[in-house]
């Protein structure tokens, strides 16, 4: 990172998420700097696509605040939370494609609806787009005529569709093949240099998590809170809980710091 | 080698502590422990600790496992330090994963049971729910119709062309049989009557008021809402279970103008005309009943002319606006707060169907009442 000081992007304040009286994870208090990677981790159930709901404004924090730019979401007006999601791309775990439509229209909806482009470019544009996911020709395939790895880098299409600033993904990676995978961690690295993007994942994928993440926090099931929050490397190797260190070694030999074998360097 | 002293033994030693001390084969169907026994005897003992010695076990399979796992559960609900020795590997590990992950506590609100479910208070606060649910769904639609009439939606044409054609010709065939049936039952059951008056001819007046005021819009409305009400719950329970709908509201797009505003206007417009054209078959059926009386074509339609009177076509047509509202507003409520799962999605569908029905039904009999009110 060249820049000096991270600046804020994205603040999580004393959040505390509960469905009804079950709490799920409370407590949590971080940043994610303008620019980063930021990886959400933790076992299966602890909540990470909770959390990501919550900074969606899909689900209403129990307590706590969520701020973008310094500027509240949750005390927002309907109008400047619009407005702060237009500058949002987001592909969710299960997909979120719009099953009644071909991914041209998918990927053109946002299109249509905040740029004022014309038919003509907006084809050019999501043409574009699919390629970029290599998905270039499938224009007039319909969700479920393609298959899941697919499905998943055509929701990634939709979400680049504006140009935006922040991306969400729910677990991009999970069920590609290797190769897939890590173009796809390719492609997202590419999209934040090329447009400075923020980027906020969700993932268990060890791999990518050391080739492309540059923050991290981790949330705990069992203590119901977040345990650990830096770079992945670092935590790895220096994190003072064991079950970080065992999560991101996948569970071998937690009290040693050992060289992770899949580290792909396209640094 | 059967080990006729397969079982247990608890011994209470002098520090407080109990010894367990297994014995013999532990396999299935040997019946060689039974926890309830043995927690009777700790209940009596109320040890500090609980030793479990496995030396003198023989073979074993996954009835000791459970056994010992009962009793570490046990151990930790008590609060009471558990210890194994010379218990065979095998078991040790076992037992180490078993009792890795802490059991998951149940917190959610209990699952209401059958006779709950009949207690006459839940049903009437649960059917007011549902009732202010529906009211403010129908408030946020008229918005979005609002919206719509000043050009700032976002609903698409396209698909409201494509909810027209599901909702008109495709539905033309049933539509077709249920009501040529309807108007010949209603001919049956009147001419049955009027033949004791030697007053037959007039079938065709009852058949015509019948079927233009009453079971032609009725029929036309349950038939939708099996069909269509239920299709629309179904589509928008699995657009919900597929994150779609959290997809299109963080896009900026109003769920209400998108995907709700389409439905309801295809049914809007669907509606009326199926029901002149369930009219027109309902007294087609009806005449071809009256034929089979001995009444001439001529005879049935000049008193089918007769009785043909505009307020008649009307207030079957104002019916059917209404169940159109109905009818749509039960099937994209359930479907928009339908659940995250297949079964979820089939239970909106259901609920879809049942409460149109219930709205339909209480709505005619209120239509019925203002009309005769006002003797429209
Ligand atoms: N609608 C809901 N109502 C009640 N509890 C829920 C609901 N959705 C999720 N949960 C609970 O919230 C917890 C966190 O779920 P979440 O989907 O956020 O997990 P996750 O960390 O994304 O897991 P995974 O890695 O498997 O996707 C789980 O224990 C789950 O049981
Ligand atoms: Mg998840």
């Amino acid at each position: 990172m060249t820049t000096p000081a991270p600046e804020a992007h994205i603040s999580i304040r004393d959040l505390t998420m509960a469905y009804g009286s079950f709490v799920i994870q409370r407590d949590l208090c971080f940043d994610i700097n303008r620019g980063d990677i930021f990886v959400i981790m933790g076992g299966s159930g602890c909540g990470k696509s909770t959390l990501l709901r919550h900074m969606l404004g899909l689900l209403a924090p129990a307590a706590g605040d969520i701020l973008y730019s310094g500027q509240s979401f949750t005390l927002a007006d309907e109008q400047a939370q619009h407005a702060m999601r237009r500058r949002w791309g987001i592909t969710y775990q299960s997909g979120g494609m719009f099953s009644a439509m071909t991914l041209a229209e998918n990927v053109a909806l946002p299109l249509q609806l905040y740029t004022p482009c014309s038919r003509g470019e907006i084809a050019d544009i999501v043409a574009y787009k699919l390629a970029l996911v290599g998905l270039a020709g499938y224009q007039q395939y319909y969700p479920a005529e393609i298959s899941g790895g697919m499905l998943k880098r055509a929701a990634l299409a939709r979400a680049i569709a504006l140009d935006p600033e922040i991306l969400f993904f729910d677990e991009p990676s999970a069920g590609l093949d290797p190769i897939s995978s890590r173009l796809l961690d390719d492609l997202i690295l590419e999209l934040k240099e090329s447009t400075g993007a923020t980027v906020v994942l969700v993932t268990h994928e060890l791999p990518s998590i050391f080739a492309i993440a540059t923050n991290a926090v981790y949330l705990d099931a069992a203590s119901r809170t977040m345990i650990a929050y830096g770079s992945p490397t670092e935590l790895r190797d220096h994190s003072d809980q064991a079950v970080v260190r065992q999560f991101l070694t996948r569970g071998s030999n937690p009290g040693e710091p050992t060289e992770p074998a899949a580290r792909s360097g396209n640094e | 080698m059967s080990d006729s002293s397969a079982g247990f033994q608890l011994v209470q030693q002098s520090d407080h502590s109990a010894l367990l001390t297994l014995s013999g084969d532990w396999l299935q169907g040997s019946r060689a422990g039974s926890f309830a026994a043995l927690s009777q005897q700790l209940h009596q003992a109320t040890p500090e600790s609980l030793v479990v010695d496995g030396a003198g076990l023989g073979q074993w399979d996954s009835t000791l496992a459970a056994f010992l796992l009962r009793c570490h559960n046990h151990c930790r609900q008590e609060g009471i330090p558990f210890t194994t020795r010379n218990l065979p590997a095998g078991t040790d590990k076992l037992l180490r994963l078993a009792t890795a992950v802490e059991p998951h506590r149940q917190t959610a609100e209990p699952r209401g049971s059958w006779l709950a479910a009949l207690n006459p208070l839940t049903v009437i606060a649960r059917s007011t729910d549902l009732i202010r649910e529906s009211l403010a769904f129908t408030g946020e639609l008229s918005i979005a119709l609002a919206r719509l009439v000043v050009g700032k939606s976002n609903t698409r044409f396209e698909d409201f062309r494509h909810f027209c054609y599901q909702a008109g010709p495709e539905a033309l065939g049933i539509i077709s049989l249920t009501s040529v049936l309807v108007g010949m039952i209603l001919a049956y059951l009147g001419a049955v009557q009027l033949q004791q008056f030697g007053a037959e001819v007039y079938v065709a007046n009852l058949v015509t008021i019948g079927i233009l005021r009453e079971m032609g819009v009725l029929m036309t409305a349950v038939v939708m809402a099996g069909r269509t009400g239920a299709a629309y719950a179904a589509q928008l329970g699995t657009m919900q279970t597929n994150e779609e709908i959290d997809a299109i509201t963080t896009m900026g797009i109003s769920p209400m103008e998108f995907l709700v505003l389409p439905r309801f206007l295809a049914l809007l417009v669907a509606m009326p005309l199926l029901t002149l054209y369930a009219d027109l078959l309902g007294i087609v059926g009806g005449g071809i009943v009256a034929g089979g009386m001995g009444i001439t074509p001529l005879q049935y339609i000049s008193q089918t002319e007769q009785a043909l009177a505009i307020h008649h076509l009307a207030v079957g047509l104002i019916k059917a606006v209404v169940f159109a509202l109905l009818i749509a507003v039960a099937g994209c409520r359930a479907g928009i707060n339908s659940g995250r799962s297949s079964a979820a999605v089939g239970q909106a569908a259901t609920e879809a169907v049942v409460t149109a029905i219930v709205y339909l039904i209480v709505a005619d009999a209120g239509i019925n009442i203002i009309f005769q009110q006002i003797r429209f």
